[in-house]
């Protein structure tokens, strides 16, 4: 259990590092796409392992026990919201983050009515 | 009781796992009982956890939701940006390196599209709304692109008015209504191809909205979305203060 965890890790720690390393040569004191190219990182890595025959049942229980703890996790992130303050901000935050959403569900809706999202 | 009450916030983290298995267990029912199987058990359980967080936030006057309260403090341990992130690299274990592949054009693309898209609708709503200042407007409408490009936006046009909440603000009912909607439409927009997946993560950013909202819709997809919608936030941070903010302010220009 604990190498499949430990693989997460370490795609994360390399994953994070290109993404500091690419905030920095924008020069935006953020991280860009850090956890992206985490996931890049680790679909690599285990493909690559399993070609070669080194990963082992036990590293796969690791990784799929943080997979399925995805889900509780999204719902503990979501109960520590800051609900109260975004709904308190008033009626331009509320309307700009709806109308922000709806615009995107209007363009998926056209996408995906001419075939674009097959 | 208080012997209970003492150990649950000693050993908050590892209570949290009860407290949100609980959670999870009581939207499980629901979803099978009442709605038969036609509402997703996640989505219940996240619209769960916002309402958690409204009651948290109404009684500690916090900004953690339920983690403010002390008892279940290790919720926010548990929903921490730390813990997301990892379990959502985790997820992309069995994704389909191939269809990452194929999407590759579109995906830039919707990435452009999308960023564009929320802050000219943050702009515009900004502008109905009496703010005449491009660099309050362009904080505002980065706020509506994701409520870290708000702040990050700010900061490098020195803005530190209140419009800073705002942003922020608007961010976070962005990603609250993602969470809430996607379930909702998903079958109507198509949300049912890796592709689909793909754009509407590029399209829509906010990590947290995205990888909820597609969980609550269908759990393969989120490899998918969530990854185009952490390069989102990337893109946003680039452009926002810089070239969306030169076009806000010729923009504003014309009207004032």
């Amino acid at each position: 259990m604990i190498f499949g965890s430990a693989i997460i890790a370490l795609c994360m720690l390399v994953g994070y590092t290109i993404g500091e390393w690419l905030g920095v040569l924008f020069g935006i004191g953020t991280n860009v796409g850090g956890v992206g190219f985490s996931m890049v990182c680790l679909l690599l890595l285990t493909n690559w392992m399993r070609k070669r025959r080194k990963l082992h049942a036990g590293m796969e229980k690791g990784i799929q026990f943080w997979k399925g703890m995805y889900i509780p996790v999204v719902v503990a992130m979501s109960a520590s919201q800051d609900v109260v303050s975004a709904i308190s901000q008033g009626s331009v935050a509320i309307l700009a983050g709806i109308a922000a959403v709806c615009t995107v569900f209007i363009l998926m809706f056209f996408l995906s009515k001419r075939g674009l999202l097959e | 009781m208080e012997i209970i009450k003492d150990l649950v916030v000693q050993n908050s983290f590892v209570m949290s796992f009860l407290f949100i298995g609980l959670v999870m267990a009581g939207c499980e029912l629901l979803a099978n009982r009442l709605f038969r199987g036609r509402v997703h058990a996640s989505a219940i359980a996240i619209f769960a956890g916002l309402v958690a967080a409204y009651i948290g936030g109404r009684l500690t006057g916090g900004s953690k939701g339920i983690a403010d309260v002390a008892a279940f403090s290790g919720v926010g341990l548990l929903g921490s940006s730390m813990m997301r992130d990892f379990t959502i690299i985790s997820t992309s274990y069995g994704a389909d390196l191939d269809e990452f592949r194929k999407c590759g054009k579109s995906g830039v693309i919707a990435l452009f599209f999308g960023v564009l898209s929320s802050f000219v609708v943050g702009m515009l709503i900004a502008i109905a709304f009496g703010f005449r200042s491009p660099d309050e407007v362009t904080v505002i409408a980065s706020g509506a692109v994701s409520f870290i490009v708000g702040p990050v936006t700010a900061s490098t046009l020195g803005v530190t008015s209140e419009v800073v909440a705002v942003s922020i603000a608007a961010g976070v009912v962005k990603s609250i209504a993602i969470m809430i909607g996607t379930p909702i439409v998903g079958k109507y927009i198509g949300l049912t191809t890796p592709k689909a997946a793909m754009v509407y993560g590029a399209m829509m950013g906010s990590t947290s909205g995205v990888s909820a909202g597609l969980a609550a819709t269908d759990e393969t997809l989120v490899p998918y979305g969530a990854m185009m919608a952490t390069f989102y936030l990337g893109l946003g941070c680039l452009v926002c203060p810089t070239l969306f903010h030169w076009m806000c302010s010729w923009l504003v220009g014309l009207l004032v």
